[in-house]
């Protein structure tokens, strides 16, 4: 091998500074794996020729799964043959992203066995991702995980793998069991997520209070974000506590309160909790005095999606309230009214929120039997082209 | 016993959780009462039991070698009882009992390169997509823009001094696997030329009304090209998004000339206060210029300056520029406002000034 060929020059640089280096951890990896020292020689001509050498994915994947495993295959195998097929496999992460030492080295052993040795912790929707195996590899990657009690994601078309944040394991501010409803709307699913079934994919992310720290409003098609109906709980001398040791509580919690339903009047804090929007912004400067209410449940929230193709979308409500208890039953109901329209009205790569904007969501919630109510909206139409339903059927 | 071949497993779905909490965690599960933050990267959560766990909080790359996350599972195993975890945002976080842990963890991370920090009022780490390392369609590349970036706002990491938290992400072109639309400040790889149609492979390798179906605005249409089907592309009508190379890898994007990047600014996910909000485009074009971006990371450390001197205490940066207003926010970063910051696709009346509030 010609020395240049060897000579990572640009990508050296990217060693230097206090930020950790992704171009160490190659190295690194480089040490015991071929496809890892080719990955670094393709990495280096990129960044030489400004262009990815990456071709379009291929059908590759493991036995009876139609996701899962994104194929990769490389425009330059000829030159870089350890990374000639370098697929990816995604693995269900355990919800949360809670890990032992133990779980971690039982991960790298078999992927030290099987493929790159590089890994993401983790992909963007949520996955651990395993990047960089032959695809006969995929087959005993997978079967040594699964022995192990390890599962892939979505892919494609299908269910892809839902994600929440650290909920009730770490925080006191879960107003639903966020790991739990994770999990088991992860169980529940495994023919959809293993078996794209779909027009086009469907997030599902899972937030257990409205400061949504898995992105769900905007990264999931359907977002299920915690939050209260009751009143704020107030430790009045907690509250007393932070003026004293100098909170600004009108400046700095009041006035800044979205729907102004706070005062304070230097001894005493009132809520008129039923114009509070629950925005958690007093209860996140205020930890110790202020907490959600008793009366938890979730906002279920439909629709969000990045641009492609008609332009990104932020979820917009569904269901204004979920009790807590009551989240996985009207879940299930609920998506499969939701699915059962999209298999039918939907078109080939229009996500649900797409769908919705194309039919309307009166015409979307006739479909799954759901009734208008004022929280859907932000406000009412202000054009009166109306399409009246008078002499259709059913209108009286 | 004989070696019976184990039978083939398929849909056993992820472990279950609960194996992998901390005995704290587990004891205390739904019962926290509130939490302190003892120092940038560093929490402690106080349950009703009057337990705490405390949280030793690192940015990482998120490309991983196996041998790393063996050196965090050792860490793990000296410092937290083997009990660890990830964010959403590639941080690396332990989970103490022991509050005199603390420091010698920190200090053992810090040795070994990884910054402790990213809590609060901090930039937290990069949330990105995969680029020139494993993806077909990227525009750039994604890790080496996160370590360019990070490095130059490293102590905004490692220090909790910005009026609000401020996330950054990254995208390596329009399908946002990153999903930057939502952040205080996005970097979005961009294709500026339409797909350089093969019309000799196209027909084997792509299905015609599919790939049709798959344009926003409609650009492509049937073509019979040397007595082959084939499409044409309506240059006028294409706006790079990619979507027709993902169906179609006849229809390639990438230009090293022309592929860049667009600066995009003042998203928000969470609800506090304002509502959760788009980004916003700031500067539409920048050259991909690796490896170290000197002209995005020094229009992002401008963001982050501009914004850490003038908002106010708790206001993201799309609140602080919504109360200050698009025209001082161009004038106080020096960004040039130019045709293509006014929107012209759908919606795009929704974002014409359509009050006489002006402010001069």
């Amino acid at each position: 091998m010609p020395d240049d060929e060897t000579k990572t020059e640009l990508l050296d640089e990217l060693e230097k500074g206090p930020w950790p280096s992704f171009v160490k951890e190659i190295k690194s990896a480089a040490q015991t794996s071929a496809s890892a020292q080719d990955l670094l020689r393709q990495l280096e001509l990129s960044y030489r020729e400004k262009k990815g050498h990456w071709k379009h994915g291929g059908l590759v994947g493991v036995l009876g799964y139609g996701g899962g495993v994104i194929g990769r295959y490389s425009d330059a195998g000829d030159q870089f043959p350890g990374v000639a097929q370098f697929h990816t496999l995604r693995v269900n992460q355990p919800a949360g992203w809670f890990y032992t030492s133990e779980a971690l080295r039982t991960i790298c052993d078999i992927w030290e066995r099987h493929g790159s040795g590089l890994t993401n912790l983790h992909g963007s929707t949520g996955d651990l991702i395993l990047l960089g195996a032959r695809s006969a590899e995929l087959e005993p990657t997978f079967q040594e995980l699964a022995q192990a009690g390890f599962d892939l994601g979505g892919s494609g078309s299908s269910f892809r793998t839902p994600s929440c944040c650290v909920g009730m394991a770490r925080c006191e501010w879960a107003c639903y069991d966020a790991m739990k409803l994770c999990y088991d709307l992860t169980m529940a699913y495994q023919d959809e997520m293993h078996r794209p079934p779909f027009p086009y994919k469907f997030k599902l992310k899972c937030a257990a209070c409205p400061n949504d720290c898995v992105a769900a409003i905007a990264r999931a098609d359907l977002s299920i974000i915690g939050t209260w109906k009751d009143s704020i709980q107030v430790d009045e001398s907690a509250v007393t506590n932070y003026a004293s040791e100098g909170l600004n509580i009108q400046k700095e919690v009041c006035d800044l309160c979205p729907s102004k339903c706070m005062d304070w009047d230097g001894r005493k804090l009132s809520i008129e909790d039923h114009e509070c929007v629950h925005c958690m912004h007093c209860i996140n400067v205020m930890p110790k005095a202020l907490r959600p209410g008793m009366e938890r449940g979730a906002v279920i929230m439909i629709g969000g999606k990045a641009p492609i193709m008609q332009g990104a979308l932020l979820s917009s409500v569904l269901v204004p309230f979920v009790p807590a208890e009551e989240l996985m039953d009207t879940l299930k109901e609920l998506i499969r009214r939701v699915w059962d329209f999209w298999d039918e009205h939907g078109n080939s790569r229009e996500r649900i929120g797409e769908m919705i904007q194309r039919v309307g969501l009166p015409a979307f919630l006739d479909g799954i039997g759901l009734d208008p109510v004022p929280e859907m909206v932000s406000e009412p139409r202000d054009n009166p082209y109306i399409f009246y339903q008078a002499g259709k059927d059913g209108e009286k | 016993m004989s070696s019976m071949p184990q039978p083939r497993l398929t849909d056993i779905g992820p472990p279950h959780y609960e194996k992998y909490l901390h005995p704290l965690i587990k004891k205390n599960y739904g019962q926290w009462r509130y939490h302190e933050n003892l120092a940038p990267g560093v929490y402690c959560h106080v349950a009703e039991s009057g337990d705490r766990i405390y949280t030793v909080r690192a940015g990482t790359p998120r490309l991983l070698s196996v041998q790393t996350l063996r050196r965090f599972a050792d860490l793990a195993d000296k410092y937290s009882g083997g009990y660890l975890r990830f964010t959403s945002r590639n941080n690396l976080e332990f989970l103490l009992d022991d509050p005199a842990r603390i420091e010698p963890l920190k200090q053992e991370l810090i040795a070994r390169g990884y910054p402790v920090g990213g809590t609060n009022n901090a930039i937290s780490n990069i949330v990105h997509t995969q680029g020139w390392i494993h993806c077909h369609s990227s525009a750039t590349d994604a890790s080496g823009l996160v370590k360019c970036v990070m490095d130059a706002v490293y102590e905004r990491f490692t220090h909790e001094d910005l009026p609000a938290k401020l996330r950054i992400a990254v995208a390596c072109c329009l399908n946002m696997c990153g999903a930057v639309h939502c952040s205080d400040i996005a970097i979005l790889g961009v294709h500026r030329l339409p797909p350089k149609i093969q019309h000799g492979t196209l027909p084997r390798v792509c299905e015609v009304p599919t790939l049709i179906a798959s344009c926003p605005t409609g650009a492509i249409r049937p073509a019979t090209v040397e007595g082959k089907n084939s499409v044409s592309v309506v240059e006028q009508q294409c706006m790079y998004c990619g979507n027709c190379y993902t169906v179609c890898p006849a229809m390639p994007m990438n230009d090293a000339d022309n592929d860049g990047l667009s600066i995009w600014v003042g998203g928000k996910v969470s609800n506090a206060r304002s509502a959760p909000k788009f980004s916003k485009l700031a500067i539409p074009f920048l050259p991909n210029n690796p490896p170290r971006w000197p002209e995005v990371v020094e229009s992002v450390v401008k963001i982050v300056d501009v914004y850490a001197k003038h908002a106010r205490k708790y206001e993201r940066v799309g609140e602080w520029i919504e109360r200050i207003g698009w025209p001082r926010f161009f004038r106080l970063t020096g960004f040039e406002f130019t045709r293509y910051h006014i929107d012209d696709f759908k919606h795009a009346a929704l974002t014409y000034a359509r009050s006489a509030h002006v402010r001069y």
